[in-house]
C-alpha cells in the first residue's frame, strides 16, 4: 500500500463487492446477476461493447440507480439502498459535469462546502488537489473557459478531495484527442496508485483497458464474461466474445481430434489441424485463438507442426508493423501481423505465403456453440 | 500576398466577398417583416410620439411629470407591476418545476392546462373573474357559506382585485420561460451535486436554481413589461377605481379627448419600460455570468 496521501481522510480506498445484481428495464434485463470484487486500492476496469450494462452498473454503484436484485457492499458496509450523498463516491462524468455557474475553485469545494469544512481546511485541500492535477493558478477561471482536459483535471480533483473511499470513471477520455487521452490515462493511473483509490473505470475501448488495469471485467449482455489481469485476458481469454472483443484475433472452431504429452490436435471444418498446448478430452468442442502477430513468416527449411498458407489479399502498413489478410483455399481470412525490419522483404498482394504458430501460441477454449 | 491576389480573380471572389454576399442574402430574408413592421407599427408610433410635441411644445410632459395626481398613476402602475410579477414568479416557479420533471403526460396534460387560457381572450377571462369576486361572486358566497367570513370581502374594483385577474393572465408568460431554463438543465449536474454529498435544498440552492435562473429572469422582465402597460383587465376589474397608466391613457384620449397629453403619456411609459428593460439586462447579464 502506498503512503497515505494527505488528501485522503480515510486510509486508502475500501474494497468494493457487488453480490448478484440485477437490473431490468422494462422487458429487458441490463444486469443479469452480477457478482464482482473490487480490493482495496486495485484499479479495475468494466470492458464492454455500448448495450453491455457496463454503465447501469457504474450508477448503482453510485446510488443514481436502485438494483431489483442483490447487494452493494463498500467496505464490507450494506450500500444498496444508501442515497448517493451518504456513499462518499467520488465520480467522474463523461462529460465532467463540472458546474458552469461555479469557478473551478467552487467546483473543488463544493463537496467540502457539503460537508461543512472550516474554511481554512478547504482551502488546503483545494490547494492540494489542484497541485496533484497540476492547475494551480486556475482557481479563479470557468468551466467554459478551460480545454477538455483542463475540465477533465477539475472534474478529477473534485472527485477526490473529499477523501472518497471509491473512485468511479465514466469513460472520461472519450472526448479528448489522442495524444491527450494519453497523457491524461497516465496521469490517472499515477494519482490513484499515489493516494491508494479503490478506482471502478468504464470504457469500451479495450486498449485503454489493457494500459490503464490491474484487472479488468469483460462485459456482454449484462454478464461478466470474464475478470482477469489485463495480460491473461488477452492471451488466454474465456470464450470468443472475449477473444474478440479484446485485442485483434483469429479464431477459429472445431473439435479436440487427440490429446498426449499435454498438447491436444485440433480438427477444424476445413480439413486444418492445428496442435496446440492444452488438456482437453478428445470430441471436447473448442474455440482456437491465434493472435495476429503469433504468426511468423515460415522460413526456409523450418519445420513445423502448425502451418498455415494461403494468398495474401490486403496489406497495411502500420508504422511500427505490416498487416496482412490472408485468405486461405477453403475461403477463411487470417489477419496477420509482421514486425516491420529494415530487411522485410515487401509482400505483394496476391503472392502465397505461409506462416507458423507455435503450440503455445494457440489458445484453446472450450466452446458450446449454443452458448455462443 | 500573390496568393490573396490570385483568389480575388477566381470566379466566387475572395472570401470575404462570399460572406459579405451570404450575410445580404440572409438580411434580405428579414425584409419583408421590417417593412410589415414600419408600416404598422414603426410608423404610427412616430406619429403618435409627434402629438405629444404638437405646437412645439413640452407642456403635455410637465403635466405628466409634474402634477401629483398623474405622478400617483405612474407609482400605482409600477407598484401593481412589481406586485403581479413576483406573486406571478411564486406560483409559476413550482409549477414550471413540475412541468419539468413529470413524466411525460404529466407534462402533456400540464402543458394543456397551462396554456389553454393563453387561447381564451382576456376579455372572456377578466370577465369570467368579475363573476367570480364580485359581492355575490363565488368566492365570497362560498366563504360566507364556510363561516370564514360574515360580511363579503371587496375582492372587486380594487388593487387586490386587478392583480388576481393579471396574475391569472400573466401566468403562463413566466411558466414557459422558467421551464425553458430548468430543461437546459443538465440532469448530470444534479446526479454529480448529490454524488458529491448535497442534500436536496443545497442541490436546489447551489445548482439548480443559478441553472435555471435566466428563465426566471427573461420571465420577469416579459410578466413586469406586460404588467406595465395592461389595460383590459385593470379596467374591468379595476371598475375606474384603480387607475393604472393604460386606463388614464384610454381616458384621455375616449372621455377628455387630449390626444397630445394621452400621447405624452404613452411616450413617457414607452421610455420607462425600455429603460427597466435595459436595466433588467444588464444586471440579469451580470448575475447570470457564470452560466451558460
Amino acid at each position: 500500500m502506498d503512503s497515505p496521501a494527505p488528501i485522503t481522510a480515510e486510509p486508502a480506498g475500501a474494497g468494493l463487492a457487488l453480490r448478484r445484481i440485477r437490473k431490468a428495464f422494462g422487458p429487458i434485463v441490463a444486469l443479469d446477476g452480477i457478482d464482482l470484487d473490487v480490493k482495496s486500492g486495485e484499479f479495475l476496469t468494466i470492458l464492454g461493447p455500448s448495450g453491455s450494462g457496463k454503465t447501469t452498473l457504474l450508477k448503482i454503484v453510485a446510488g443514481f440507480e436502485l438494483p431489483e436484485g442483490g447487494d452493494v457492499l463498500l467496505g464490507g458496509e450494506d450500500m444498496t439502498f444508501t442515497i448517493p450523498a451518504r456513499r462518499n463516491v467520488g465520480m467522474v462524468f463523461q462529460n465532467y459535469a463540472l458546474f458552469p455557474n461555479m469557478d473551478v475553485r467552487g467546483n473543488i469545494a463544493f463537496p467540502l462546502e457539503v460537508r461543512r469544512m472550516p474554511r481554512a481546511e478547504i482551502d488546503g485541500r483545494v490547494a492540494t488537489a489542484l497541485e496533484l492535477v497540476d492547475l494551480e493558478g486556475y482557481e479563479r477561471r470557468f468551466p467554459r473557459q478551460l480545454s477538455g482536459g483542463q475540465q477533465q483535471r477539475v472534474a478529477l480533483a473534485r472527485a477526490i478531495v473529499f477523501g472518497p473511499r471509491l473512485l468511479l470513471l465514466d469513460e472520461p477520455f472519450g472526448a479528448l484527442d489522442r495524444k491527450l487521452r494519453e497523457a491524461m490515462q497516465l496521469e490517472v493511473r499515477r494519482l490513484q496508485r499515489r493516494l491508494g483509490l479503490t478506482t471502478v473505470f468504464i470504457t469500451h475501448d479495450q486498449e485503454e483497458a489493457l494500459i490503464l488495469s490491474d484487472r479488468i471485467a469483460v462485459m456482454h449482455r449484462g454478464r461478466i464474461e470474464q475478470v482477469a489481469l489485463p495480460r491473461e485476458l488477452y492471451e488466454r481469454p474465456a470464450n470468443a466474445f472475449v477473444a474478440d472483443f479484446v485485442g485483434e484475433s483469429n479464431l477459429l472452431f472445431g473439435r479436440i481430434a487427440a490429446m498426449r504429452d499435454g498438447r491436444v490436435e485440433i480438427a477444424f471444418e476445413n480439413d486444418l489441424r492445428l496442435t496446440a498446448r492444452a488438456e482437453m478430452p478428445v470430441g471436447t468442442r473448442v474455440g482456437a485463438l491465434i493472435r495476429p502477430e503469433r504468426l511468423h513468416l515460415t522460413g526456409a527449411g523450418a519445420q513445423s507442426a502448425n502451418r498455415l498458407s494461403g494468398e495474401v489479399i490486403e496489406t497495411v502498413y502500420v508504422g511500427t508493423s505490416h498487416k496482412y489478410r490472408v485468405r486461405f483455399r477453403d475461403g477463411t481470412e487470417f489477419l496477420v501481423r509482421v514486425r516491420d525490419t529494415a530487411s522485410q522483404a515487401s509482400v505483394e498482394i496476391g503472392a502465397s505465403l505461409s506462416f507458423d504458430v507455435a503450440p503455445e501460441d494457440v489458445h484453446v477454449f472450450r466452446h458450446d456453440e449454443a452458448a455462443a | 500576398m500573390n496568393a490573396v491576389t490570385a483568389s480575388a480573380h477566381r470566379p466566387g471572389g475572395s472570401p470575404a466577398v462570399v460572406e459579405r454576399r451570404r450575410q445580404h442574402v440572409l438580411a434580405a430574408l428579414a425584409l419583408p417583416a421590417l417593412a410589415l413592421l414600419a408600416v404598422l407599427f414603426a410608423y404610427p408610433v412616430l406619429r403618435l410620439m409627434a402629438l405629444s410635441v404638437e405646437g412645439g411644445t413640452l407642456a403635455w410632459y410637465a403635466k405628466a411629470l409634474g402634477e401629483s395626481l398623474y405622478l400617483e398613476v405612474f407609482w400605482i402602475t409600477l407598484r401593481i407591476a412589481l406586485i403581479v410579477t413576483l406573486t406571478t414568479l411564486l406560483l409559476s416557479y413550482p409549477v414550471a418545476y413540475f412541468l419539468a420533471t413529470t413524466t411525460r403526460l404529466g407534462a402533456a396534460l400540464g402543458f394543456a392546462l397551462v396554456i389553454l387560457p393563453l387561447w381564451t381572450s382576456i376579455l372572456v377571462r377578466t370577465y369570467a373573474w368579475m363573476v367570480l369576486l364580485g359581492r355575490n361572486g363565488i368566492v365570497n358566497k362560498s366563504l360566507i357559506a364556510l363561516g370564514v367570513v360574515d360580511e363579503p370581502l371587496a375582492l372587486l374594483h380594487n388593487e387586490l382585485g386587478v392583480i388576481i385577474g393579471m396574475v391569472h393572465v400573466l401566468m403562463p408568460y413566466t411558466v414557459l420561460p422558467i421551464y425553458a431554463g430548468m430543461r437546459r438543465v443538465d440532469p448530470d449536474l444534479l446526479q454529480a451535486a448529490e454524488g458529491l454529498g448535497a442534500g436536496t435544498f443545497r442541490i436546489f440552492r447551489r445548482v439548480f436554481l443559478p441553472l435555471s435562473a435566466q428563465g426566471i429572469y427573461a420571465g420577469c422582465i416579459l410578466v413586469f413589461v406586460l404588467s406595465v402597460g395592461f389595460f383590459i383587465t385593470p379596467a374591468l376589474l379595476g371598475g375606474g377605481r384603480v387607475i393604472m397608466i393604460a386606463v388614464l391613457i384610454e381616458q384621455q384620449v375616449r372621455d377628455v379627448l387630449n390626444w397630445s397629453f394621452a400621447s405624452a403619456l404613452a411616450t413617457v411609459l414607452l421610455v420607462a419600460t425600455i429603460a427597466i428593460y435595459g436595466l433588467a439586462q444588464r444586471a440579469t447579464r451580470g448575475h447570470a455570468g457564470g452560466a451558460t
